[in-house]
């Protein structure tokens, strides 16, 4: 397998499905001549000869160019739509969460909305409060759409081949900090179903619940675990936020009997807020501890590097919550 | 014409009577002089006779509910009167009284003038609501053993699963989580050690909390007494034990011990250690001795858990030995012998002197031969000890010299009658007096 970087694998799923499928096409800010903000589609302008039929630049007008994305959705074409960040979503939401999310049901099924939303989400280093914000739980909130939010290159590869495919909505969330990140990555052609989790670390001691970058400080929380007090945690990767796969979190809650459910966002009303939620309702029996949460502080991201340090949740806080449930922080 | 059924004064005292049961059904012909309902008062389950003929049209109070005296249960009348009259001034009877009720119960000070001359009915009202003092009482007798959660063993979901899956009696496990929860690492080690078994359990069943409704005849016991002697109606029994074999075994016990010479292990099991064992062992199969008075029900505790009164400078105070029951004489002597030892350094924590079941004050170390303790609240009772003294009694028609030692067991008489409490003080001094029994 080739170790490729999570933005190389991006940029290997959307060749492949342009060339598969004529009729999917990227569009957005800078996606073209620039090569990307975060140069995920480097080269792919002229890789199909300067057609901006297939790579199309928008003017910074979010709302705008979401809307005609879900337009061409519904007449037959494919697009993905690339926000610059997540953050600007905020002005297309109408687009999102009115239109693409909706159209289906009340078309009364006559219409498909086959588009893919797809930029990075979260904070990166000091963008301060206004462009450091997480959509996860913004978005999983939404019925009518999917929402996948892939930690790994195979992962981001994998989902957005599915997420091209898909009949529906999908909302795609990566992160700035995640596009240098490598991994191996599957030579052949594949896919990764939307709506299954995966165990990326084996574990009988506790389970840590994450998705997208949490998944790396959780795998690092439980290399320090198994150091410090030979625990073996077992980390679960949600992968796909809506659906949620919350069988393969049972499954190892039963195993574990400890959880704790890390996500990057805000507390309330957050991705593990649900988690939480369906753990204690179908895994009561096997809880030997409360259910437990990491996530980012309530506040909006302060722009000062140490307090933004204070307020993004990473591998320590993680450790610290998994000592906590399992008992290892009583005096 | 319609006839009213109407909850009957049927004795001087009574104030509100239960309905048992309906020996008819609406719809059913009634004569003059049937048997329509069974009530229970305060003193007795009494028959409730028509007053009139006629078809019974409404059951207004269905079985089980409590009402006052002259309240509406029901009405006969012919098959097609009218009845919505008498059913309306019955619904705007019961409203106005319910608003007096609450009325008493909030029990203000300008109410007061009111309430007397309403005496009694006012009284039981406000005793009801009670002062801030009493509702606190009602608070604490709740939450009495501490630990415990009111009686719940805190545990984990999972333990709980895999104890019960394993027949193990989490209550008689100490939990390592917070709090001393029950966690699945605890269950693990007492499926290993085979400790918390049920069917390990020796002796007698062991207690589970109960909740008992107060019968009419126990509410009516509960306010006469507590209008004559209150707000916790003590009275007292008095017993001699022979503690001539007690003693006897204790010593060699005692000599045992020191010839193992155990390191850790207490050396000497005290007299008051016996009688913790005793008491102990005794209210396992008196449960209704282990209770307390809660507002509006009796509390019977799941664990036996003993107040020790200890002397200290400035007065006194009774740590608590948790589980006494589920414990053997050498750990209750450990237990004990710590604890008394914390209380005289002013050393204990408030879990360990707080949500006894039941205490225990000796004043045998001094020339004492009887007296009488006063109850701790919520607890039901107190055994006060005397010193053991030689003494002749009559053994078999001759007088022989006896050790003998006065117990005196104050006793709540909302929780506890007379005859209870005798019976519990029987079994008690039969422990000492064939101490064997007790420790088997």
């Amino acid at each position: 397998m080739a170790v490729i970087s999570y933005r190389e694998a991006l940029d290997q799923a959307l060749r492949e499905e342009m060339e598969r499928d004529e009729r999917v096409f990227l569009m957005g800010e800078e996606v073209g001549e620039y090569d990307g903000a975060y140069k995920v589609s480097k080269g792919l302008l002229d890789h199909f000869d300067g057609n901006e039929w297939r790579v199309r630049d928008t003017p910074i007008a979010e709302n705008g160019f979401a809307g005609i994305g879900v337009g061409a959705a519904m007449a037959g074409l494919r697009p993905i739509v690339e926000f610059m960040t997540w953050n600007f979503s905020l002005l297309a939401f109408d687009a999102v969460v009115n239109s693409a999310a909706k159209i289906h049901q009340m078309s009364g099924g006559q219409y498909h909305v086959p588009i893919v939303f797809r930029g990075p989400g979260g904070a990166a280093i000091q963008l301060a409060a206004q462009h450091s914000q997480v959509p996860d739980a913004w978005y999983s909130h939404v019925p009518g759409l999917k929402v996948v939010a892939p930690a790994t290159p195979k992962d981001a590869k994998g989902l957005l081949k599915s997420a091209v495919r898909d009949d529906d909505p999908v909302v795609m969330i990566e992160g700035e900090l995640l596009y240098n990140i490598k991994g191996e990555v599957p030579e052949e052609e594949y896919l990764v179903p939307i709506g299954e989790a995966e165990v990326k670390r084996e574990g009988t001691d506790l389970t840590i619940v994450a998705h997208s970058k949490m998944v790396h400080q959780a795998l690092q929380a439980a290399d320090t675990l198994e150091e410090k007090h030979d625990l073996q945690a077992e980390v679960v990767d949600l992968r796909t936020l809506r659906p949620l796969d919350i069988d393969t979190v049972i499954e190892s809650v039963r195993k574990t009997n400890r959880v704790v459910v890390v996500e990057e966002g805000w507390p309330q009303g957050g991705v593990g807020a649900q988690v939480a939620d369906d753990v204690q309702r179908e895994a009561f029996d096997w809880l030997d501890a409360p259910v437990t949460r990491v996530a980012g502080l309530d506040v909006p991201m302060p722009y000062a590097r140490n307090l933004e340090k204070q307020v993004f949740p990473d591998s320590r806080h993680v450790v610290r919550a998994a000592e906590h449930v399992c008992y290892l922080d009583q005096d | 014409m319609a006839t009213k059924v109407v909850m009957a004064q049927l004795s001087p005292t009574m104030e509100e009577g239960r309905l048992v049961e309906w020996k008819v059904s609406e719809g059913d012909e009634i004569e003059q002089g049937d048997i329509v309902a069974e009530i229970e008062t305060d003193k007795a389950n009494m028959d409730v006779e028509a007053l009139g003929s006629g078809v019974l049209r409404r059951i207004v109070v269905d079985e089980g509910e409590t009402v006052p005296v002259g309240a509406l249960i029901g009405v006969i009348a012919g098959e097609d009167e009218d009845i919505s009259g008498i059913l309306e001034e019955a619904e705007a009877a019961a409203g106005a009284e319910k608003e007096e009720v609450e009325a008493a119960k909030a029990g203000g000070a300008e109410e007061e003038e009111e309430a007397e001359e309403e005496g009694e009915e006012a009284a039981a009202g406000q005793a009801e609501a009670g002062g801030g003092e009493r509702a606190g009482q009602g608070a604490a007798a709740k939450a009495a053993p501490g630990r415990r959660d009111g009686g719940r063993v805190r545990a984990s979901p999972v333990a709980r699963k895999m104890a019960d899956e394993e027949g193990i009696d989490l209550s008689r496990l100490e939990g390592s989580g917070p709090g001393g929860r029950v966690v699945k690492a605890d269950v693990e080690e007492a499926v290993e050690s085979g400790v918390g078994r049920r069917d390990a359990a020796a002796g007698p069943e062991r207690l589970t909390e109960e909740r008992i409704e107060l019968s009419q005849m126990r509410k009516a016991i509960a306010r006469r007494l507590t209008q004559s002697l209150g707000p916790v109606p003590h009275f007292f029994l008095t017993s001699e034990i022979d503690m001539g074999r007690a003693l006897d075994l204790r010593a060699e016990i005692n000599g045992r011990l020191a010839d193992e010479g155990d390191e850790g292990e207490p050396t000497k099991i005290g007299v008051n250690d016996l009688l913790l064992k005793a008491a102990a062992e005794a209210l396992v199969r008196h449960p209704e001795i282990n209770a307390s008075w809660g507002e509006g029900e009796i509390v019977r505790h799941g664990s036996v858990d003993l107040g020790i009164a200890v002397a200290v400078e400035e007065g006194l105070i009774t740590p608590v030995l948790r589980d006494a029951d589920r414990k053997g004489l050498r750990r209750i002597a450990a237990e004990a012998g710590g604890l008394i030892d914390r209380a005289r350094e002013k050393d204990l924590q408030p879990d360990e002197y707080q949500g006894a079941t039941f205490s225990i004050s000796n004043l045998g170390m001094f020339p004492i031969e009887e007296f009488t303790a006063i109850i701790n609240p919520p607890e039901a009772a107190i055994l006060a000890v005397g010193r053991t003294v030689e003494k002749p009694v009559v053994v078999d028609g001759e007088v022989v010299v006896r050790r003998r030692m006065r117990v005196t067991m104050s006793c709540d008489h909302r929780v506890i009658d007379g005859a209870t409490g005798a019976r519990f003080l029987d079994t008690f001094k039969g422990m000492l007096e064939n101490p064997l029994a007790m420790l088997l």
